[in-house]
């Protein structure tokens, strides 16, 4: 490449990014964001970047482990980020250690456009602003059911009796996956059945543990009767591996994220047949009762205290530019989005169908990640078989009270 | 050497030492020492897109005043150590109390994270270190009578296993496994059992693991006792021959005795090695059946809230644990080492 095409490419480039500056209304700062990475983050980033120029600087660092980085890259004075994306669980160590600022003052000057339900206040002040939803919902292929001469199932009774069908016909040995495996996601797939059975994790007003009770035995029963439809490596599984196996036509069922919906329904690798079979449903009830077993989650954004004020001003305005209408419009597939403008999508369908069912969003409280944690370390012995329920959520409260009190939540 | 000068030699390595090994194990066990302050938990009322709820909160400002006041936590002594999560001294000994037999003690005792963890990694560095050590010598031997044409791609491909990154090595070999992989199909097909899986239970889990732990390490052992062949003196041998030893013989007088302090080297640092596994259980998914002491201070430390307190613990635990486990070697070494210098 010569030296005269380099500089006009370079020219170019200044050009290009002064023009981007003139949309954002932004003179100055740093902005640097730490993120989730999927597709709608991605649009959300790359919409933030276009006020980059002219001084301003915008930078992303989208990483699916941002939860292990974020508290220790926050606690930092000046703080690694300016901005980042968060979820309803995300959020609580970021607020418990006070490493994210309130958004009230920066809403009134620069968010005149955002609509109530995409702040998330807590005791009265914003602390995070919203965008999309997402959640765990049922898939079906609707042409294995039509084999079985089976309904849609409404109800985790109904799947496994549907499981039951499919595999006495023959048509398949394995016929549900959910993300069971051991740690996180084996956790998440108690915390929704859980709920279902209408449980609550802890005695009112405290941190003391309350799921060694009739609905945590319920909850574990019907988990472990769905993983004997699974197939037996179920305690591997994970978001991946369940939408691997969905697009290879080896299930009939599955409990996935509805995050993963543009995937199932794209037409990469996968099958046309698999692909037109498959329904994205709402979430099953459980034990008669009204909501679905599952759990609502928002993901949004959230400003760092330990930065200058100036800096948070600025990244407030390129979060909010990425979030604008037009990046929504541009990547409507991608996500339910909270913004304006959004269209509802085939692939946001199962979502939409889990919240209108009134679907408890996922607990924001301080221990229960702790809780989390210990569930999904101590219940896979039950559902290998070795373990009674009773022990099994007797062996996860005696795990929580020790980390509770190690951090001091419990005395 | 004078003291002043040695002094003045080691001073780098001394410093790097004290720097690098002493202060960090020094600020462990100190935060093995600690708990958490307490946290202020106020009730709000926490608004989103999904409707209002009254929730628990940490009080930020309280909390943080607590903090700055010890802002190492509290002193807890050796509460931390004696938790159910580590030594789990209460339930260990109600176990003991409760149960009448052995094998009931052992399964209570075995639904304890410390022990089930310990458990594995004591039968994964048991049973892996010997064979590891078996297996190179039978490599080295068999390459080491090879034509001189073979011996370089040979040897290149038997190091194959140590090449590969251990976490890289597990995850290919994860799905090799899978029941739709080439290996699970083929075991599959030979136990003519299309239920068999590797990952399913606990015996397979473990002995997948520890046929991995062999696969990768016995490349080193292999590479070690290569070398120390090239050095056996060919007089004795020869001598050997002449006295009609069988080869068989003459590994076992000659050969063997001549390697012995490499068989000594290779145990001190698969001892180590072994007792730290960790990237086959994360890579082969195997926590659910198998899981190590290092894996649990991995645990504690990615969670959504990290346990350094816990974390902490569980390193000084590992520490000395390896201690014990190198005792005997290190104490033959030593009076091996003064006999020599009478």
């Amino acid at each position: 490449m010569s030296i005269t095409k380099l500089s006009m490419i370079s020219a170019t480039a200044v050009f290009l990014g002064s023009t981007a500056f003139a949309g954002c209304g932004i003179s100055s700062g740093n902005v640097s964001i730490l993120g989730n990475e999927f597709a709608a983050i991605q649009a959300v980033a790359d919409g933030a970047k276009q006020c980059a120029g002219d001084g301003v600087t915008v930078e992303s660092n989208l990483n699916k482990d941002y939860r292990e980085l974020q508290v220790a890259a926050l606690t930092a004075n000046p703080a690694q980020y300016s901005a980042v994306t968060t979820t309803n669980a995300a959020i609580v160590p970021l607020m418990s250690d006070g490493l994210i600022r309130p958004l009230d003052d920066l809403i009134a000057k620069h968010g005149q456009n955002l609509s109530k339900n995409q702040l998330i206040t807590v005791d009265g002040k914003v602390m995070a602003v919203a965008f999309m939803a997402n959640a765990q919902h049922l898939i079906v292929r609707k042409d294995i059911l039509e084999a079985a001469g089976l309904e849609v199932p409404t109800t985790y009774e109904e799947v496994v009796a549907a499981g039951a069908a499919i595999k006495e016909a023959g048509l398949m040995d394995h016929p549900f996956a959910t993300t069971s495996k051991t740690g996180w996601n084996l956790g998440e797939e108690f915390v929704n059945m859980y709920l279902g059975f209408g449980g609550e994790f802890f005695k009112p007003g405290t941190a003391e543990p309350s799921i060694n009770n009739e609905a945590g035995i319920a909850a574990l029963n019907m988990l472990k009767s769905l993983t004997e439809l699974s197939n037996p490596d179920f305690l591997t599984f994970d978001s991946n591996a369940v939408q691997a196996s969905w697009e290879a036509g080896d299930l009939a069922m599955a409990h996935l994220w509805g995050s993963r919906g543009t995937g199932l329904l794209d037409d990469e690798g996968s099958t046309p047949e698999v692909v037109s079979n498959t329904l994205l449903v709402s979430s099953p009830t459980v034990g008669g009762g009204d909501i679905p077993a599952s759990t609502l989650w928002w993901d949004g954004f959230a400003i760092a205290t330990n930065i200058s004020d100036a800096d948070a001003e600025a990244s407030f305005i390129a979060m909010m530019n990425g979030i604008s209408t037009d990046v929504v419009k541009a990547n409507n597939d991608a996500a339910v989005w909270l913004v304006e403008g959004y269209e509802p999508a085939p692939a946001s369908a199962g979502v939409f169908a889990t919240a209108a069912g009134k679907t408890k969003p996922y607990p924001m409280i301080p221990f229960m990640g702790l809780m989390h944690t210990a569930l999904g370390a101590e219940l896979t012995a039950f559902l290998q078989g070795s373990e009674s329920a009773e022990q099994a959520l007797a062996d996860t409260e005696a795990a929580y009270i020790s980390a509770a009190k190690e951090k001091g939540f419990l005395n | 050497m004078r003291h002043q000068t040695f002094f003045w030699f080691i001073l780098p390595s001394l410093a790097a030492m004290i720097l690098f090994i002493a202060l960090p194990l020094v600020s462990v066990v100190v935060q093995s020492l600690h708990i958490e302050h307490e946290q202020v938990i106020v009730t709000t009322e926490n608004c989103g897109p999904f409707g209002c709820t009254e929730e628990s909160t940490v009080d930020t400002e309280a909390t943080a005043q607590l903090r700055a006041k010890q802002p190492l936590g509290r002193f807890a002594g050796l509460s931390t150590y004696f938790d159910r999560g580590h030594l789990a001294s209460a339930e260990v000994s109600e176990a003991w109390q409760s149960n009448a037999t052995w094998g009931g003690f052992f399964a209570d005792l075995y639904n304890l994270p410390f022990y089930k963890a310990l458990s594995f990694t004591l039968t994964y560095t048991f049973l892996v270190t010997p064979l590891v050590i078996v297996l190179g010598l039978l490599i080295a031997l068999g390459v080491n009578r090879l034509k001189p044409v073979l011996k370089g791609p040979t040897i290149f491909v038997s190091l194959l296993p140590m090449i590969i990154t251990p976490l890289i090595g597990s995850l290919i070999l994860f799905w090799m496994i899978d029941a739709q992989g080439v290996i699970g199909k083929t075991l599959q097909w030979l136990f003519e059992d299309p239920e068999l899986s590797l990952k399913a239970s606990p015996v397979l889990t473990w002995i997948t693991l520890m046929v991995y732990g062999v696969w990768s390490s016995a490349p080193f052992a292999f590479v070690v006792f290569y070398a120390g062949l090239q050095t056996v003196n060919s007089d004795s041998l020869e001598a050997a021959m002449i006295d009609g030893a069988t080869r068989w013989q003459q590994i076992r007088y000659v050969v063997i005795p001549h390697l012995m302090p490499l068989v000594v080297f290779i145990s001190l640092i698969q001892l180590m090695d072994n007792f730290r596994v960790f990237e086959p259980i994360v890579g082969f998914s195997a926590e659910a059946n198998a899981t190590s002491l290092s894996y649990i201070i991995f645990a504690d430390m990615r969670s959504d809230i990290t346990r350094f307190n816990s974390a902490a613990a569980t390193s000084v635990l590992t520490v000395i644990g390896v201690a014990i486990l190198l005792a005997p070697v290190l104490l033959r070494t030593w009076r091996d080492f003064k006999g020599k210098a009478v």
